[in-house]
């Protein structure tokens, strides 16, 4: 029961980012739509592109998942298991998304995600 | 080169915004959430004030303000280096936690910290976007 309430938490964490950077990349959000005026419309812009959409559907599995591994096991256990979806994410960045993972990212993300653990301990 | 230069000023910027709206975001809800008077029990009713208390209503639109800049900031830059560079957020949350809401901090919390931030500075080195429509392949 834990552990498949993570897998579904780093999954759909995972699979809710991968979304988003990839629809994201396809069509750039301009720097004059972040004026607060404008922000309504970006909103509406936002909420018509499938991919997003599926991306927060994902993002509310993944937050409910959270919420009820809470319920089954500790704050100390549960912050640091799902930490690892930083390392997990960046596989997938570098496969799925083509980016350019050096070594210092590498090193980045490893450290950050023992890092997270070692503060919610 | 100036212009990438303006770019990733540009995503630096953006990234100091995405953590604000998340770190202040989560203190004002925990806050909310922490001092309201009512013992939340299973009536709706109950809930819905909480929503409209200010802290937690704060918190929501902050968090909303995150999530949009969130999503543009993947637009201009690589997840991986979106995931580690805003992990800063956790650092910044258990700092205000510890001042404004009272929660301590270990010595593992701070070896923690540490670990994040040596982690934050390699992945700040490297350039934010390696895929952008800058660099086609």
């Amino acid at each position: 029961m834990k552990w498949a309430l993570v897998a579904t938490v780093v999954g759909c964490t995972a699979l809710a980012d991968l979304l988003q950077s990839f629809e994201m990349k396809r069509h750039v959000v301009a720097v004059e739509d972040l004026r607060p005026g404008r922000l309504g419309r970006m909103l509406a812009g936002l909420a018509r592109r499938g991919p997003l959409v599926l991306a927060v559907f994902f993002m509310a599995i993944s937050f409910f998942a959270f919420m009820k591994l809470l319920s089954v096991a500790d704050l100390a256990f549960a912050v640091p298991v799902t930490a690892a979806s930083v390392v997990l994410e960046t596989v997938l960045a570098k496969l799925v998304l083509k980016e350019t993972v050096t070594v210092k990212r590498w090193a980045g993300a490893c450290l950050v995600a023992c890092g997270v653990a070692l503060l919610a301990m | 080169m100036a212009a990438g230069r303006a770019v990733d000023l540009k995503t630096k910027l953006l990234t100091l915004f995405v953590v604000a709206t998340n770190v202040l975001g989560n203190v004002s809800m925990s806050w909310g959430m922490k001092h309201q008077n009512a013992e939340l029990g299973l009536s709706p009713l109950a809930y819905i004030r909480l929503i409209f208390s200010p802290w937690v209503l704060l918190g929501t639109m902050l968090l909303i303000l995150w999530l949009l800049s969130r999503m543009t900031l993947l637009g201009w830059a690589d997840l991986s280096y979106v995931l580690p560079v805003t992990a800063i957020g956790y650092v910044l949350t258990a700092i205000l936690g510890k001042y404004f809401l009272g929660e301590e901090i270990s010595y593992q919390g701070w070896a923690g910290t540490g670990l994040i931030v040596a982690g934050i500075i390699l992945v700040g080195l490297t350039r934010p976007n390696t895929t952008g429509s800058e660099q086609r392949r």
